[in-house]
This record gives structure tokens, sequence and C-alpha cells, in this order.
């Protein structure tokens, strides 16, 4: 099996690479040079063994776990809202030109502006709970699914939409058939980014002012000068990241199972 | 051919072909402002069971005429009868098998060939036994739950065949439907076609490049001029029986002599498109 051979041999580089890069980072924060000091002072720098038990200790203790509950929350809503808000007006807009011509300067210059500048706008609408964050996740993920839905009722296949109305579909059946299909491929192609700044939004709006959640505790660490905490929230963070990004994974490969596999995995690396 | 059933006495005492183009012209604006007359004063009626094939030069209009007759396509001047009513909108009684892929490639094969039993109201598990029935018909019945991506271009056509027909359309349009497919399985499919077609014929109106495929399948061969403008420039009887052999019936007499009478026309057309070609 040459193929599982180049897999396990892949997954070994790989693991190398890491331990390699925590090896470097070990050695530059603990082993004395010239005069007993390390290279990098652990103050500013921890050290892996630190991070990895202070890691250790908040999952054993159980303190994270609410922290993630909380930033996993307001990141499915994000998304949800994002989502949902996008694919009704992406359809709205793509269906009627005039509107879709009057909007577009509205719709580019909302788009450009970076969303951090709106977290203190919405902490001061929403209060500092869960809502203020869903609505910077909601802002970004809005865009990214309106752009993909409006692309996709617009480039349905002339021939196939031709076809359709040839088999006696009516407007209805071709908006459940043709356009809506065509414009979630769209939206299911672009899922690893949606959802990725579904949680950026929630991360970024808790560092920014909150009371739970992984940002807020990053924020915490910080405050404190605690270096260890700030990476070991860093740790947490990119675990949950990996988590979400394989059942994102899963999900696309069930949802687009008519697509040719090339096609996805051209989808994805844009992703 | 047709018996006068009593439940039919207006089809009887007034014998309708399934189509009949009249006068037709069609005309684009150009960029420049002017009018670009594609196709202009093209009489043609297609007889209920006839097998009509068009030919013509690239770039000459057949595949205009096939979205007039299917009413996806309105003519600037000129009329359109489907069974004697004018056109109006798409041409219900139409079945339409396109050049390019058209099936949807989020449905299934057999999900693509109920669709259109579905729409209209039948149940689904009846439209979907059906269409599970015409996809063995066309040699696709154990690929029922392929996408359109794990099919051949073959067998995807075989499944956009099973589509139309599944429909009892009472005219069947086809735009170089074959086209794209190499010359064997183009064979394959044309002895498919013609094997269907004999069990209960329909009019077809079947727009092709190939001439040796229109005389192989049709009972009359129609020639467009090379456009702009382009008419009707002959109309011949095919002198073959039916049922035939494809591949045999190349070799017969009859094929061989309108081969050459429908060439010696055509070739001045092709000729001509070539010359006013740009470039």
């Amino acid at each position: 099996m040459p193929q599982g051979r180049s897999r396990l041999l892949l997954l070994t580089l790989q693991i190398l690479v890491g331990l390699g890069g925590l090896l470097a980072w070990h050695l530059l924060t603990t082993a004395p040079v010239f005069g007993g000091k390390p290279l990098l002072d652990p103050f500013f720098f921890s050290t892996p063994l630190d991070v990895l038990a202070r890691t250790y200790k908040d999952f054993a203790s159980g303190v994270v776990w609410r922290h993630l509950g909380i930033t996993l929350l307001e990141t499915v809503l994000a998304f949800v809202i994002g989502a949902a808000g996008g694919i009704v007006i992406g359809f709205w807009f793509a269906r009627r030109a005039l509107l879709a011509a009057v909007m577009d300067p509205y719709v580019k210059a909302a788009n450009a502006l970076p969303r951090v500048v709106l977290a203190p706008i919405f902490a001061l609408w929403f209060g500092l709970g869960i809502w203020s964050k869903v609505a910077l996740g909601v802002t970004l993920v809005f865009f990214i699914v309106f752009f993909n839905v409006y692309q996709g009722v617009k480039e349905v296949s002339p021939s196939v939409l031709a076809n359709a109305r040839m088999l006696g579909m009516n407007d209805r059946q071709l908006l459940r058939h043709v356009y809506l299909p065509s414009a979630m491929s769209w939206v299911f192609s672009s899922l690893h980014t949606s959802v990725g700044f579904a949680l950026v939004g929630a991360v970024v709006g808790e560092y920014l002012g909150s009371a739970a959640g992984l940002g807020y505790r990053i924020a915490q660490a910080e405050g404190v000068f605690d270096v260890t905490g700030v990476f070991s929230g860093m740790l947490i963070l990119a675990m949950f990241v990996i988590v979400i990004d394989s059942f994102v994974s899963l999900a696309e490969a069930h949802l687009l199972k008519w697509r040719p596999r090339e096609t996805t995995a051209t989808a994805t690396a844009q992703g | 051919m047709t018996l006068a059933s009593p439940a039919a006495p207006a089809a009887a005492a007034a014998p309708s072909s399934a189509l009949a183009l009249e006068k037709i012209k069609v005309a684009f604006p150009e960029r420049s402002g002017q009018l670009f007359v594609a196709v202009e004063g093209v009489n043609l009626t297609v007889a209920d069971g006839e097998f009509v094939a068009i030919v013509g030069p690239t770039g000459c209009g057949k595949s205009t005429l096939l979205n007039i007759a299917a009413g996806l396509m309105a003519p600037s001047a000129g009329l359109c009868r489907a069974a004697g009513a004018p056109v109006t909108g798409l041409n219900r009684q139409a079945g339409y098998l396109f050049q390019s892929d058209a099936l949807m490639p989020w449905k299934t094969a057999i999900e693509n060939v109920a669709i259109g039993l579905e729409v209209r109201g039948r149940p689904r598990s009846e439209a979907r036994a059906e269409a599970a029935s015409w996809l063995s018909r066309v040699g696709l019945g154990a690929f029922l739950d392929r996408y359109p991506h794990q099919l051949s271009g073959g067998q995807r056509k075989r499944v956009g065949l099973a589509q139309v027909l599944i429909l009892h359309p009472r005219l069947l349009l086809m735009d170089e439907p074959f086209g794209p497919l190499d010359a064997q399985t183009r064979a394959l499919m044309g002895e498919l076609l013609l094997d269907l077609w004999s069990a209960d014929r329909k009019a077809v109106l079947f727009v092709t490049h190939d001439l040796e495929e229109a005389i192989a399948l049709a009972d009359r061969v129609v020639i467009m001029s090379a456009g702009p403008r382009s008419t009707i420039i002959a109309d011949h009887k095919v002198p073959l029986s039916r049922p035939r052999d494809i591949t045999e019936s190349r070799h017969l007499p009859g094929f061989i002599e309108t081969h050459k009478a429908i060439w010696q026309q055509l070739k001045r057309e092709v000729l001509r498109a070539y010359a006013d070609a740009p470039g």
C-alpha cells in the first residue's frame, strides 16, 4: 500500500516539525547560556511545559468548559443567523436586477468596513453578553454567504435552466430544484471560510469586552502579564478550531457528494 | 396513418402537423445598432410521426429554429404553430434534448428522469418507478443512483433521452444531441433513438452537422443556407425503408444517391460560410 505508507510518512514529518518547534522553544527558554540565564526570558515567552501543564490543569479543573461552550454558542448563532440572512438577501438581490444595481455601492462599502471598529458599538447596543459577539460574527458571515448565493443564482447553467423549464417547472419549482441547489453548492463550498469567520467574530468580540469565552480568557491573562495563560488560551483556541473544521469537512463531504472530487478540493483550498 | 377517433373530432376534421413554422424571421440588434438577421423566410412543417433532420453549415441558425419551436425564443416575424395552435410562451407539447449537458448535476440519474413527472404532480414513488423503467430501457438500469459526473458522456445523453421521453412529448426537438460523443457511441445512440422512436412514433426535429447521421435517421432532410439571412434551400425525402439498420443502410444505393445529391448543395453553403467567416 504505497498510499498508506506515504500518508504515514507525512504524518511522521508533521509530528517531527511540531516537536522540533517545541524543542527549540523549550531550549531557548530554559537552557542557561552565558552566566546562567536562558536566551529568552520565560516571563515574556513562557515555556512549552508550563503551557501544557496550565492547559491540562484548566481542562482537569473544568474551568475552561464553560468558556468553550459560550464561544461555541456564539459561533453557531453567528453562523446560522448570518447564513440565513445571506441566503435570503442573496436570492432577493439576484432575482431583482434593479435592486442589486441600486444597492451595489452600499453593499461594497459595508463589506469593506473593518468589522473590529463595530465591536464597541455592538457592545453599546447589545451589552456585554453573547449577543454583541453574535452580531459581530453575523456581519462577517453574512457577506460571505450573500456573495456566494448571489453568484450561485446568477451562474446557473443556461442549458440546465432551459431544460428545467422545458420539463415543465414553474417559477417556484425552478427555485426549489435549480436555483436553490446551485446557490447552496456555492454556500457549502465556502463553509470553511464562513464558519471560520463566525469564530473570529466571537473571539474578537470577547477579547474586546465580555465576561466569558475563550477571547475573554486570553484578554484576562494579557491584563496580568500571564504569558503562560495567553499561550494556553491560544492552544485551546487552536484545538477548538481544528475540531470545528473537521466537523465542517464531514458536513461538506455529505452535502456536496454530487460534486466531482476536483471541484470540491479546489473550493476547499480557496477557503 | 392517424385514425380518426371520436374523442378527437377537431383533430380529425383539420389534420394538423406537430409543428409548423410559417415565414419565420429572427433578428438580433447588434452593438452597432443595426439588425443582424439570423434566419428569414423559413417555412417548415413536421407531421405527426415524422422524423425531420436539419443540416447546414455552422452558424446558419439551426439551433435558433429549435429554440423557436420550443418556445424558448419568440420569432421577430412569422408564426410557430404546435398542433395547429400558435405557440405563445413555452411549447408544452415539445420535449427538448440539448446539445450541452443539461442534467441537474445535484440530482441522481433517477431523480433527473423522474422530475418531469413529479413537477406535474405525480406521486414520487410512482414517478420513480416509471423513471427506473425508462432508465433500464436506455440501458442504464444499473446506474439509477449515479450522479451525472459519475457517468460517461454517452450515459449522460441516455439519461437526457429518458428524461425527455418519459413525458411522452408530441414533438421531440434534438439539437446535435450526439455531437460531443465519439463515432462508435454516436452510432449506438442513433440505434437506441430509432429503437425507442419506432415504439410510438413521435414527430422529431433533429439538428445535426453530420449529413450521414441525418440520412441514416430521418425521413426528410432539410438543408439550410449559410447565414446571415439563412433559409431552407432544399428538402429531400430519404428513400430508405424502416426499420433501418444504421450501420448497414450506409451501403444501400438509396443512401449513397441521397448523400451525393444533398452534399452537392450543402458543400456550396459550407464553402460560403467559410468564405464569409471573419478572420
